[in-house]
C-alpha cells in the first residue's frame, strides 16, 4: 500500500437503504490498480461496478473497508485533484463554450485566465477538437462531446482517470474510434485508468486487466490479464485471434458470473446514489 | 428579408390595416353609433390633441409598474433562493405564495389606496409588486432546481465551494427560468398598476384618465388612453422578452435539438 499504487480497495462493503429495501451493492471487494495500469470493471447491471467507481471518486462513502488513492484516503485525493473523471453523460455545461467547459476545473481552482486558455487549447488538440474552441456543446456530436469531457478530465494532469461507461451512449463505429483515441491518450499521459463498461470487446481491447463482477451482492468474480501492450492495440488487433481469445475469456468469466436470468435484474437495478434532489 | 420574416411581419401588419380600414368604413358610414365605437380617425385625433397628457399619464402608470416589477422581482428571487436553500423556508413559503396568487387586485386596491393616503402612488406600486412576485418566485424556484446530478457530481469532484457551485452550475441553469418569470410578470405589472388606479388614490395615470374620460362621455379620448395602455404593456413585454432571449442559451431554447447527452 504505497504511493506506487494508483488505487487500493481493501475489503469494501457498500450498502444502500435499510430493512426490506436494503441492497448490498458491494460485498468485501478488494482491488489494487498499479500506476499507469488500465483496469476495466465489467459485469451485469446491479453488480456494483458504477458504485465502486463512485467510491473511488469519493462521490459516495463505503459502508466498511478503506479506499486509498495514491496512498491517501479517497477524500483527500479528490480534494487534491489526483484523478480526472468522465461519465456516461458528457456533463458539459450547455451555456459555456467548449474551451470554457474544458477550463472549468481550472477556473474553479483559481488558475489564471491566460494559462487556462492555453491548457484548454492543448487538451483540445490532444483530443482532436482544436477547431471547436468557441463552439457550444449542442453544436457537437455525441462522440465529440465525450472527447471534450475526456479533455476536461485531463485538465489537472491527473495520474488516474475514472471513467463510467464514457462510450456507452455512442454508436459502435464512434465507440471503436474513441477507444483507439483513448489508448493513444493514455500512452501520452501515462495515467492509470479505471474504466466501467458493459461491452466485452471494449474491456478486452482497452484493458491490461479485466475485473469481472457479479451482482446481488456485488462481488469480484474473476480478474483476467489480457496480456496486450499499448503497442498491440492498433486497428489490426481487433481482427487478431489473440483478441478473440481475450474476448472469449471475458465472456466465459461473465457467463459464470451471470447465472441468474437478467429479467430479475429490473427490481434490483443498480441503486443511483445521487437520487436526492438539492434541497 | 427572408420569406419567413416577410410572412411573420407583413401578415399581421396587413391584417391590422384591413381591420382598421373596415372599422373606419363602418363608423364613417354610420353603421355603428359614435358612442358605441368611435372611429380610428377620431381616436387618432384625440391621441394627437392630448399627446402630452397621454405621454405623462403613461409615464406615471409605467413608472408604478416598473417600480413594482423591480421590487417584486428582487423579493421573488431572494425568497426563491432562500426556499431552494432551506426546506423549512420552502414549506413556509408555499402556502403564503398560494394565498398571494389568488389575492384579487380589485379587493386589495381600495385598502392599500386608503392606507397610504390619497396622494401616494405607493399602494399601486405595492399591488404591482405583489402581482409580479408570484410568477417570479415560482419560476425562479423551479429554475434553481434544474441543475443536473452529473453537474453537481462534477462540482463535488472539483471540490468546489458552495458559492462556486452556485455560480458555475445552479445560477446559470436557473437564469432562463427567472427571466421567463419576469417576462410573464411584466404584463401583470402594467395591468395591476393600471387597474389599481380605478380604486382611489391620485389621478393622472392611464387608468384614472380612462375612467374620467368615459365618465364625461369623451369616448374617443378614453379609447386613446386605452391605446396608450396597450402600447405601454407591449413595451414592457417586448423588453422583458428580449431579456429572456438573451438569458437563454441557444441549446436550451425550445424548438432546437440540444442538451449534452
Amino acid at each position: 500500500m504505497t504511493a506506487q499504487h494508483a488505487v487500493v480497495v481493501d475489503t469494501v462493503d457498500k450498502v444502500f437503504g435499510t430493512g426490506e429495501r436494503r441492497v448490498v451493492a458491494l460485498d468485501k471487494v478488494s482491488l489494487t490498480v498499479a500506476a499507469g495500469e488500465f483496469v476495466s470493471l465489467i459485469g451485469p447491471s446491479g453488480c456494483g461496478k458504477s458504485t465502486l467507481l463512485r467510491l473511488l471518486a469519493d462521490l459516495d462513502e463505503p459502508s466498511a473497508g478503506t479506499i486509498t488513492v495514491f496512498g491517501k484516503p479517497a477524500k483527500q485525493a479528490r480534494i487534491d485533484q489526483d484523478y480526472g473523471i468522465a461519465f456516461q453523460q458528457s456533463g458539459l455545461l450547455p451555456w459555456r463554450t467548449i474551451a470554457a467547459n474544458v477550463e472549468l476545473p481550472l477556473e474553479v481552482h483559481g488558475v489564471g485566465k491566460r494559462e487556462r486558455r492555453e491548457r484548454a487549447r492543448e487538451l483540445l488538440e490532444l483530443v482532436g477538437l482544436a477547431d471547436f474552441l468557441d463552439k457550444h456543446p449542442d453544436q457537437l456530436s455525441g462522440g465529440m462531446q465525450q472527447r471534450v469531457a475526456i479533455a476536461r478530465a485531463l485538465a489537472e494532469r491527473p495520474k488516474l482517470l475514472l471513467m463510467d461507461e464514457p462510450f456507452g451512449a455512442l454508436d459502435e463505429m464512434t465507440r471503436e474510434y474513441l477507444q483507439g483515441e483513448l489508448v493513444r491518450i493514455c500512452a501520452e499521459t501515462g495515467a492509470a485508468v479505471v474504466f466501467v463498461t458493459h461491452s466485452i470487446p471494449e474491456a478486452a481491447f482497452l484493458s491490461d486487466r479485466v475485473v469481472v463482477m457479479s451482482p446481488r451482492p456485488g462481488r469480484i468474480r474473476a480478474v483476467l490479464e489480457t496480456g496486450f501492450s499499448s503497442a498491440d492495440r492498433g486497428a489490426g488487433m481487433r481482427e487478431d485471434p489473440s483478441f478473440f481469445a481475450a474476448v472469449t475469456r471475458v465472456r466465459e468469466a461473465l457467463g459464470a458470473a451471470h447465472h441468474e436470468p437478467e429479467a430479475l435484474g429490473a427490481a434490483h437495478d443498480e441503486p443511483t446514489p445521487h437520487a436526492e434532489p438539492v434541497a | 428579408m427572408s420569406r419567413e420574416a416577410v410572412g411573420r411581419i407583413l401578415a399581421p401588419a396587413v391584417l391590422g390595416i384591413v381591420v382598421l380600414a373596415a372599422w373606419q368604413l363602418l363608423t364613417a358610414a354610420g353603421a355603428v353609433d359614435d358612442y358605441l365605437l368611435p372611429s380610428p380617425a377620431a381616436i387618432l385625433e384625440q391621441m394627437i390633441e392630448f399627446a402630452p397628457t397621454l405621454v405623462g399619464s403613461a409615464l406615471i402608470t409605467g413608472g408604478n409598474a416598473l417600480l413594482g416589477l423591480v421590487a417584486g422581482t428582487v423579493v421573488g428571487i431572494l425568497l426563491a433562493l432562500a426556499a431552494s436553500a432551506s426546506r423549512l423556508v420552502d414549506h413556509l413559503a408555499a402556502p403564503v405564495v398560494a394565498g398571494l396568487a389568488v389575492v384579487p387586485i380589485v379587493a386589495l386596491a381600495p385598502v392599500l389606496n386608503t392606507m397610504y393616503g390619497a396622494d401616494s402612488q405607493l399602494g399601486r406600486q405595492a399591488i404591482a409588486a405583489l402581482a409580479v412576485f408570484v410568477p417570479v418566485f415560482v419560476n425562479s424556484l423551479r429554475g434553481l432546481r434544474q441543475s443536473r446530478p452529473v453537474h453537481r457530481d462534477l462540482m463535488r469532484v472539483y471540490a468546489a465551494r458552495p458559492a462556486q457551485e452556485m455560480r458555475y452550475v445552479t445560477l446559470p441553469a436557473a437564469r432562463p427560468f427567472v427571466f421567463t418569470g419576469i417576462r410573464i410578470a411584466s404584463s401583470l405589472a402594467v395591468i395591476s398598476a393600471l387597474v389599481a388606479e380605478y380604486f382611489g388614490g391620485p389621478r393622472g395615470g392611464l387608468g384614472g384618465l380612462i375612467s374620467t374620460s368615459a365618465a364625461s362621455s369623451a369616448y374617443a379620448r378614453a379609447w386613446a388612453y386605452v391605446v396608450s395602455a396597450i402600447v405601454l404593456g407591449l413595451a414592457f413585454y417586448l423588453v422583458t422578452s428580449a431579456m429572456e432571449r438573451l438569458a437563454t442559451p441557444a441549446s436550451t431554447r425550445p424548438g432546437r435539438a440540444g442538451g449534452t447527452t
